[in-house]
């Protein structure tokens, strides 16, 4: 050891290694991890080991979970949900505040376990990590106490399935756990086979505070065993991980009628204007693809500099890069810890082996003796790189450039992605723009990776669906108020031969055709089938790409309208269906023209009025979660109520700003194709809606295999639905399936329908002219 | 960064260096807050570091009742800042504080009590702490503190002038004492508790810096808020920037906000975050306070005894 004078010669900083010995004693004591069922640990029969990525060490011996311990843990948990549902939320608040309590007082033990199971500097799990655990429990007590009055109707889904990834393995836990449990569902768990102790000590927490038995099951294991919690009988599934194991869960529901939302990968834009604060972004890349030895989903790995000034900048974030200290995770002083697995490292290296054979220059980012990469950045990249393009969950960033605002707002959207996004500028008129055009479920205006439980996280695009915290988070385990069920009625068969002619021989024969861009189109396969005596068209995947494209291209103005001037649109519409209420004789009933005329009014009413909100996340910070619509929509209408219920999808939806092809009554299309020529006189812009006419299931697939489509709600059930959510489990689109009613009822409108229609977006925009003076703990 | 010894010689004023300067202060704030968490210093490696802290002390008493049997004790506690005891228990043989800082008109007694310490003795002038003098006597009370033996010179600057954004008069002003201090260190004092924003800061220490300043101070220790890191953070940036335009070293002085061995280890580990090695030495880094060196010596003293030791056990300042 050098001696003090030694030391005031090279003012190094020498260990401060984090003392870990209640850990190890506690892992001794525990030695073989059983699964945690119905309150109790089972016997542990075949095990794997976890190791200390930093050491290579084993750590503890961990349950593989099979299908019979899946099923068990999900009886346990079916066993617990009625009561645990029924119980007063005050009841459940005081469990969820106990456990807060309890890992506030014993944070030192969880952060040291996290950071020897991952890998992470104690500096993260201890500042990061378990103090925002902390709060996302305080803050869904709230929820527990407050959800009876706060979602009234509302009811729990009933058993929730939870799998979640191994970078952020108590947080994860805690983001799953929380808002389930303060909604009143219970829950079966299987956390990352990495990293499960963290949730097995959780496990001990919640039978230290008395949790009643069930109500948290966790069963641990590989993805054989989180597939198996997908099959078994659960009402929702909640994933955080990668977009491919992603896609195959929502494959595997197509069509079970289970929920399930969806937290995936991303390579998140982060944008540096020329006006922003230099050293603010540069350390705001510390804790974007720094933080976590960048294995974060959100971490703004993709920067983007504007020209002007991207020499000062690079220089300046070399030089920080070069301060960082890589190192034992245990040591206080560490700011780059192990990565989570070997395997993980070598793949890592492999995709920055790939992106400097395709000509990318690495700086820093070299590979270590261990489970060890040190942090860098990739130059001299183009956008098709494979490191450009592909999530490397490493401590890799990409370092680009851009020439002006528009050129950084399409680079930032050049990707499959859509979960988060950075910018910086010192202009809030700039920075607001850039939040706004960006595709991502949160963005960090002058900040990065900062969270609260309150705000709202989640993704857009290949990134998933569904929302983390705050109100948002809630609703997603939450069921709406029901409405009377009515079933939509399947399709008859369709026939490109009809047979017979029912025309009056002395009229002058009408054409019917697919309204597609604002026009009548003949459909490409330029043939036709009987309903309601007329001919209708067939469309079929070039007419859906058609009305894709043309609903794309109407995207911007329509938005651009505001809601008051969608609102102005749809009363006018209201006005000329009621002036034309005898066209549509024969097509749709009287009701059905009635009920449409008040659907119009009443989403007219509403277009100005589903409003956002600013939440309460920090102190300092402007935190505004905004619904946004999704762009461009497909709608499966209702087979059984050609006007009404394909109005009360279409109004809400362009309400909001979307706008939808639509695909009609399969039997009763004629009330839709009248529709088009209403649509057509009343100032509803061409492209908004677009109408295509045909088998509905085969339409309904191609829709859902589009991927220029963003959102799907489909009224029919049975096979249909199940191919179009197959179709949309590659697309990674999210599907939604109104509630089946009838359509005239007065109740079949509302805010559900809106939230269907939208996705909230959170900015993060941190404010202070002058310094408080105290460093405070924003961080 | 390599180090070149020569003295900052200052530049023409080059407004276009600072003027479009940018700082976001949550950001900063978030990166002040951040730093002490990231680094730790334990045993050993936290008892050189506070001795260190030491040697950068300018070891201040500027206050209305200060008398020259004070200001003697003052220098003694100088010269032995920590008891020779606990030094050689760590192998230390000699430590000194960086400097003292008095009034002008207490020069002269501290020089006294010092002579052949090594000790350089700092005084404050040019109408500490508001400046609100004109410029000819505050200029003239420079060259009193001089004549009265001071080796270096703390001066405050017109914060009026840097609210007025009037660049060219701040500099003007700036040159003129730095002229005045001759060979003798300048430190430039901006009061930045009153100039309130990041930006104004920063714009000042540019200024402070093309003028000739040896070293930029942050405060008095009479303004309502003194030093802290967010503001620290700040001017060791503009630092960093007038050094890559000049090539040049200036010195800092956070003063008047360090007051635990904790604050301290903070500062320096800023310092070396920062800016590096070479800004962890007197001659380019000084912390000016009256109490934080007792709360260091406590510190050490329980570093070298396994004890806390009550104040009044380790002497006096």
């Amino acid at each position: 050891m050098p001696s003090v004078g030694e030391i005031m010669e090279s003012m190094e900083y020498g260990p401060a290694t984090e003392d870990p010995s209640a850990v190890r004693d506690w892992l001794t004591a525990r030695g073989s991890f059983g699964h945690f069922i119905a309150g109790r640990f089972t016997k542990p029969v075949e095990t794997f080991v976890t190791s200390d990525p930093s050491t290579g060490q084993p750590l503890a011996q961990i349950s593989q979970g099979t299908a019979r311990d899946v099923a068990k843990a999900v009886r346990a948990a079916r066993r617990a949900a009625r009561g645990w549902g029924a119980m007063a939320g005050h009841d459940r608040a005081r469990f969820l505040y106990a456990i807060a309590r309890t890992i506030q007082k014993r944070e030192r033990f969880l952060s040291v376990l996290e950071t020897l199971d991952n890998g992470k500097p104690i500096r993260e799990s201890r500042d990061i990590d378990i103090p925002l655990v902390v709060r996302h429990f305080y803050h869904h007590a709230g929820w527990a106490e407050i959800a009876a009055t706060e979602f009234p109707g509302h009811t729990p889904l009933g058993v929730v399935g939870q799998i979640i990834p191994w970078n952020f393995p108590l947080l994860m836990l805690a983001w799953k756990v929380a808002p389930a449990l303060a909604a009143g569902n219970t829950v079966v768990l299987k956390p990352a086979e990495y990293t499960s102790l963290t949730a097995l000590a959780f496990a001990e927490i919640c039978a230290h505070v008395g949790l009643p038995a069930g109500v948290l099951n966790i069963v641990t294991g590989d993805g054989a065993t989180g597939a198996a919690l997908v099959e078994a009988p659960i009402h929702k599934i909640a994933f955080t991980g990668s977009t491919e194991v992603g896609r195959e869960i929502a494959r595997n529901l197509a069509g079970s009628g289970k929920k399930l939302t969806l937290e995936l990968g991303g390579k998140s834009p982060f944008v540096v204007m020329a006006d922003a604060d230099l050293d603010a972004a540069v350390e705001g890349v510390v804790d974007s693809i720094w933080f976590n030895q960048g294995q974060v989903c959100c971490a703004g790995s993709r920067i983007l500099v504007a020209e002007a000034i991207s020499e000062r900048f690079e220089t300046l974030l070399r030089r920080r890069m070069q301060k960082l200290r890589l190192g034992s995770p245990l040591d206080k002083s560490t700011d780059i810890g192990a990565i989570v697995d070997p395997v993980q490292k070598t793949r890592i290296t492999g995709i920055l082996d790939r992106a400097t054979a395709a000509g990318a220059e690495l700086i820093g980012g070299q590979a270590q003796q261990g489970c060890f990469i040190a942090p860098g950045y990739l130059r001299n990249i183009a956008p098709a790189n494979p490191a450009m393009r592909e999530e490397i969950f490493g401590p890799i960033a990409t370092l680009s450039t851009f020439r002006t605002v528009d050129e950084a707002v399409d680079l930032a959207n050049n990707t499959a992605y859509g979960l988060a996004a950075s910018v910086w500028s010192e202009s809030a008129t700039v920075a607001t723009d850039l939040a706004s055009r960006i595709k991502a479920g949160v963005v960090w205006v002058n900040c990065a990776n900062i969270f609260d439980a309150s705000a709202p996280f989640g993704g857009v695009r290949d990134s998933g669906y569904g929302r983390e915290g705050g109100r948002e988070g809630m609703l997603d385990y939450l069921s709406a108020p029901t409405l009377t069920g009515v079933k939509d009625p399947q399709p008859a068969a369709i026939s490109a031969v009809p047979d017979g002619l029912t025309k009056d021989p002395d009229g002058i024969d009408r054409t019917v055709k697919l309204y597609i861009g604002g026009a009548q189109k003949r459909p490409d396969g330029g043939a036709s089938y009987l309903a309601q005596d007329e001919l209708i068209p067939i469309g079929s995947r070039k007419d859906i790409r058609n009305a894709v494209e043309a609903a794309q291209g109407a995207v911007g103005k329509w938005q651009g309208l505001g809601g008051h001037g969608r609102a102005q649109v749809l009363y006018f519409l209201a006005e000329n269906l009621a002036l034309r209420r005898s066209e549509f004789a024969g097509f749709a009933s009287s009701d059905e023209v009635e009920a449409a005329i008040r659907r119009c009014f009443f989403y007219a009413g509403f277009a100005d009025k589903y409003d956002g909100a600013t939440v309460s996340a920090k102190p300092g910070h402007l935190t505004h979660v905004q619904p946004e619509a999704h762009g461009v929509m497909g709608i499966i209408a209702p087979n059984g109520s050609p006007l009404a219920g394909l109005l009360s999808l279409v109004l809400p939806a362009i309400a909001m700003g979307n706008t939808v092809v639509t695909i009609p009554s399969q039997d009763r299309p004629m009330a839709a194709l009248t529709l088009a020529q209403v649509l057509a006189c009343s100032d509803v812009p061409g492209g908004v809606v677009n109408l295509v006419t045909g088998p509905r299931d085969p339409l309904g697939e191609a829709l859902a295999s589009h991927d220029g489509v963003n959102a799907i709600w489909h009224a029919g059930q049975g096979e249909g639905l199940t191919v179009a959510e197959r179709a949309a489990a590659s697309t990674l689109i999210p599907v939604w399936t109104p509630p089946a009613c009838e359509w005239t009822a007065p109740e079949a409108q509302g805010r559900s329908f809106l939230r269907a229609a939208s996705r909230t977006k959170t900015i993060w925009l941190p404010y202070g002219a002058l310094p408080a003076g105290t460093g405070g703990s924003a961080y | 960064m390599d180090k070149p010894s020569r003295r900052n010689a200052g530049t023409p004023l080059r407004t276009e260096w600072f003027e479009s300067i940018r700082i976001n202060t949550p950001a900063s704030e978030r990166r002040a807050a951040s730093l002490p968490a990231r680094r730790s210093l334990k045993k050993e490696w936290q008892a050189a570091w506070l001795l260190n802290a030491v040697r950068c002390i300018d070891l201040t008493t500027l206050s209305g009742d200060d008398t020259a049997d004070r200001v003697a004790r003052l220098c003694a506690k100088a010269r032995q800042p920590i008891e020779a005891d606990l030094l050689e228990a760590m192998g230390i043989d000699r430590l000194t504080t960086g400097a003292v800082c008095v009034y002008p008109t207490m020069v002269s007694a501290a020089k006294r009590v010092l002579e052949g310490s090594g000790v350089p003795v700092a005084s404050v002038a040019t109408g500490f702490p508001a400046g609100l003098m004109p410029l000819d006597l505050r200029l003239a009370e420079i060259r009193y503190a001089l004549d009265q033996g001071a080796d270096e010179i703390d001066i405050v600057i017109s914060r009026a002038l840097v609210l007025q954004a009037n660049w060219s008069a701040l500099y003007d002003e700036l040159c003129a004492m730095r002229e005045a201090c001759g060979p003798a260190l300048m430190k430039s004092i901006l009061a930045t508790g009153e100039l309130k924003t990041l930006e104004n800061v920063a714009k000042a220490s540019h200024v402070a810096m093309q003028a000739g300043s040896d070293f930029i101070k942050t405060s008095t220790g009479k303004e309502p808020v003194n030093a802290t890191l967010p503001v620290s953070l700040t001017m060791l940036r503009t630092i960093r920037d007038y050094r890559d335009h000049t090539g040049f070293d200036v010195g800092f002085k956070p003063a008047g906000g360090l007051r635990t061995a904790k604050d301290a280890l903070n500062w320096q580990v800023l310092m070396l975050e920062e800016l590096g090695r070479d800004w962890l030495r007197p001659d380019l880094f000084r912390i000016g306070a009256s109490s934080l060196l007792g709360d260091i010596e406590r510190q050490i003293s329980h570093h070298v005894t396994g004890r806390y030791a009550a104040s009044h056990r380790l002497a006096a300042g």
